[in-house]
């Protein structure tokens, strides 16, 4: 009895109960806003400390004026620097460009195109720093053109001086010039303001380092805020997929159609992957495929390495004869830009052996190219030194030989002049015997690679994509097959390749321009003329890839790439300087036992004395090698917090991927 | 505003009385009122101070730019719509809104996913749901066989207490952890 009373209170209650509660809330709200509505109240103590604090803002007493035209200031300030901002925005160049290719073909093909950019801003700085301190103080305040022997062209190469040809190959006058390194004078101070070129020489050089590595890490750092996710190692694959993929900002339709073609492309990628998981193998042959494909591409790239070392031999004897083809004046150039193109091919076809899971594919596949190209530019690198060594014997001869020649003529002339007191007039500088100065030889040689690099790349650009098009199109009309449709049909920008490419070169740039001042400003206009060459021929030439992506989280594994390039590139450079002795007649640091000692004799003669003592203390093994671990700390920090261990552009993975899984569609 | 629902699942406890949707300024009020409004000039008064119970269908709604493109979008108006049909009042209408903004919480905005992908609204996302999310995300280009092994998997990867289809809490265990979740789940307005 009373328990069927109280449940049918109970549920009375209930109903009740929430009348009244929404009531209580009804009558609270109410409250509320007229609170809101009343006045505040303040004691009268509190309300005068109050307005004596905040005088000048209620808009009485003698603050006023001071704080409307402070709160004026304020304004003023921020709309400048708004406006700044806005300035800046604007002065970024090509930024029109870079929208127009990311709209046809996606962010990541733009992402190519705004690595381009970022590196020619990196360049331009390293030109201005060796433009304005080196290059500029010695034209303008050192010694001119025929001057002194370093800068004239010797008597017997007078006559071809001048040839094309000749010119061509860095050589003649091009090689007596500020593009390199042997038309530097030694002298300490030059010029009124009494500017210590070979300090600046040395100290630009190793600012171009400290530099790049400063703005490669800060780019880093800055990615990996703002980057981020790894691949599909989480739990929840297709739950997130299904709940989270669709993005409800989504309001444009093409945008809408975009998004449903990625989301189908990752479902069906991720379907792959777990039906991969599922199969069976047979591991024993797989393994076995395996290492003979690892060993077939070990044997190529020792045969690439072998190719060079032997090219390199060939080019030492070419350079005592004088009766060369042009092929054979380049060979060296050429057969190395050539490895770079036929090898990665190569690498892929033997690559099919291991089937491995496209998205593992490629990775060994960049890792493949990147032992390449770092091979060659070693093997390169190793031989340049051989010729280094020779030069540096055959140095010591002629050294000996110009000194004697020297005595000679003092001793012919006052031997045919009477009068004992009349000076010898100068030798003519183009008749003075002169060294091999090795640097200008390796600087030469930097940039006829450079210049064969630009070469081969624009070549292959214009003969793989633009005849390609415009073979595709026109003999579309009269031809069996759909050459559109099917083989060969139109090409696509190949991302990593091109990237790969940008880094490469830059290493050579760092490794070179110490040798050759000039390389920089080579390589600036290289890039400027890239940017606008690679805009057009990906418009004109290229077809987008088939699935359209968002931009890639991967930017960190090719400034990672940059990075290590950076360090390798500085091994070479680090290694002369401290070990190589400078040549004894051409370049900033002629008469020297080693090229830092130009720091030890600024620090003797220019600094005072105490700083000398400092210097020496801190060049204590002791407290140098801590100070080395801690910066080697730092960037493996970096390099940690960055480079997750292979991550790269997903939609790059999915674009081959689509290629090598799914039925062949027509390229619409 | 505390929204109660008519028919609580008896275990969700949370059902009973959920948090309420963040509070809007008075100048978002205001700008939703104007988008209301425009949405049926005829209809929508400027004047709403007497509370008029003017409603909106869905149809009329889902032409809104915000929401033309979304798969969803029948969902999620049908959702927050007192009759299920999918006819909004401006409560429901800055309701939906705010749930879907950017400062809404997570747990509220994981209640209010779960109910749009709850397609048959029997509280659970079965098979079925899923497979008609899957489909309209893919627009119908995934096989039979892939969207059964797409809709097998998620199931098997949230699914806690194993009955073959994904509860609330179930939900919410994984969504939780999503890290696009709620950049993703977000519309400006």
């Amino acid at each position: 009895d009373t328990d069927s009373n109280a449940d049918s209170e109970e549920e009375s209650m209930s109903e009740g109960e929430m009348e009244r509660l929404k009531e209580e809330v009804e009558e609270k709200k109410k409250i509320i806003a007229t609170m809101r509505n009343k006045p505040w109240r303040m004691k009268r103590r509190e309300c005068q400390a109050f307005v004596d604090k905040f005088e000048g803002a209620l808009g009485k007493g003698k603050g006023k004026k001071f704080y409307a035209y402070k709160v004026m200031m304020t304004k003023k300030w921020i709309k400048f620097q708004r406006d700044f901002e806005n300035f800046k925005t604007t002065c970024i160049p090509w930024e029109r460009k870079i929208k127009e290719v990311e709209s046809h073909f996606g962010s990541s093909v733009a992402s190519y195109f705004i690595f381009l950019r970022w590196m020619y801003g990196m360049n331009m700085v390293l030109f201005g720093l060796t433009f304005g301190l080196v290059v500029i103080p010695e034209v303008l305040m050192g010694l001119p053109y025929g001057s002194i022997p370093r800068k004239t062209v010797p008597r017997a190469e007078q006559a071809t001086a001048q040839d094309y040809s000749v010119l061509m190959d860095f050589n003649g006058y091009c090689k007596y010039s500020v593009l390199f390194y042997g038309y530097y004078n030694n002298q300490r101070t030059i010029g009124l303001l009494k500017f210590r070129l070979p300090l600046s020489y040395l100290m630009v050089g190793v600012g171009t380092f400290g530099y790049s590595l400063m703005v490669v890490i800060r780019t880093m750092a800055k990615n990996a805020d703002v980057g981020g996710g790894d691949g599909d190692e989480g739990e929840f694959t297709f739950s997130w997929k299904m709940f989270t993929s669709w993005d409800y900002l989504i309001g444009n339709a093409e945008t809408a159609d975009n998004k449903y073609a990625s989301i189908t492309t990752s479902f069906k990628e991720s379907i792959v992957d777990e039906q991969e998981n599922q199969k069976d193998e047979n591991i024993h042959l797989r393994r076995f495929l395996r290492v003979l494909a690892n060993l077939m591409i070990i044997c190529c790239l020792g045969g690439s390495g072998y190719l060079i070392f032997f090219v390199v031999k060939r080019s030492q004897e070419f350079a005592n004869r004088d009766d060369l083809s042009w092929y054979e004046k380049n060979e060296l150039e050429l057969i190395m830009s050539l490895l770079g193109l036929v090898c990665p091919p190569l690498f892929e076809t033997i690559a099919e052996l291991e089937e491995y899971h496209p998205r593992i594919a490629l990775k060994w596949q960049l890792g493949r190219i990147f032992a390449l190209f770092l091979g060659n530019l070693y093997t390169f690198l190793f031989a340049l030194f051989d010729e280094v060594n020779n030069k540096l014997e055959e140095e010591k001869s002629i050294r000996n030989a110009s000194i004697w020649a020297l005595k000679e003529y003092y001793a012919n002339f006052t031997l045919h002049n009477n009068d004992s007191e009349a000076t010898a007039p100068p030798i003519d500088p183009a008749d003075v015997i002169r060294g091999p100065c090795w640097e200008t030889a390796v600087g030469i040689e930097f940039v006829k690679l450079t210049v064969s690099d630009i070469q081969v790349t624009y070549l292959t650009i214009l003969i793989g994509d633009f005849a390609r098009a415009v073979i595709v199109r026109f003999l579309n009309y009269c031809w069996c097959w759909d050459l559109e449709a099917t083989y060969p049909s139109y090409g696509e920008f190949d991302i990593s390749g091109n990237v790969l490419g940008l880094v490469f070169n830059q290493g050579m740039i760092w490794m070179g321009a110490f040798y050759a001042p000039g390389l920089v400003g080579i390589n600036v206009l290289r890039l400027l003329s890239s940017m606008y060459y690679q805009c057009w021929a990906v418009m004109a030439t290229n077809v987008p890839h088939e699935r359209v992506f968002k931009a890639s989280k991967s930017n960190n594994f090719y400034m990672g790439l940059l990075l290590l390039i950076l360090f390798l590139s500085l091994l070479p450079v680090v290694y002369t300087i401290m070990t190589l002795p400078p040549s004894f007649d051409c370049g900033p640091f002629s008469g020297k036992a080693k090229m830092f000692d130009v720091i030890m004799e600024t620090i003797d003669l220019d600094l005072p004395a105490f700083l000398g003592t400092l210097f020496s203390y801190a060049a204590n093994p002791g407290l140098i090698i801590p100070a080395v671990l801690l910066m080697v700390g730092d960037n493996e920090q970096y390099q940690h917090m960055s480079a997750v261990p292979v991550c790269f552009c997903v939609d790059e993975v999915s674009a081959k991927w689509h290629h090598a899984y799914s039925p062949v569609t027509p390229v619409t | 505003m505390i929204k109660t629902f008519e028919t609580p699942p008896p275990f969700a406890s949370q059902w009973f009385d959920p948090l309420p949707p963040p509070a809007l300024s008075s100048g978002t009020s205001c700008r939703l009122h104007g988008r209301f409004h425009e949405l049926a000039p005829h209809l929508v008064p400027m004047d709403y101070t007497n509370e008029p119970d003017i409603r909106l269908p869905l149809t009329l709604i889902v032409t809104m730019p915000e929401l033309k493109e979304n798969p969803f979008r029948n969902r999620i108006v049908e959702v927050f719509s007192e009759d299920g049909q999918g006819n909004l009042s401006f409560n429901d209408f800055v309701d939906m809104f705010s749930a879907l903004c950017e400062t809404a919480p997570r747990e509220l905005k994981a209640i209010y996913a779960f109910k749009i992908y709850d397609f048959n609204g029997d509280n659970f996302l079965c098979k079925e749901d899923l497979e008609k999310t899957l489909n309209r995300l893919t627009k119908g280009e995934l096989t039979p066989e892939e969207v059964r092994l797409v809709c097998s998997k998620a199931i098997e990867e949230a699914d806690l207490d194993g009955d073959s289809k994904l509860s609330f809490s179930d939900f919410e265990n994984m969504i939780s952890k999503a890290p696009d979740f709620l950049s993703t789940f977000h519309i400006r307005i």
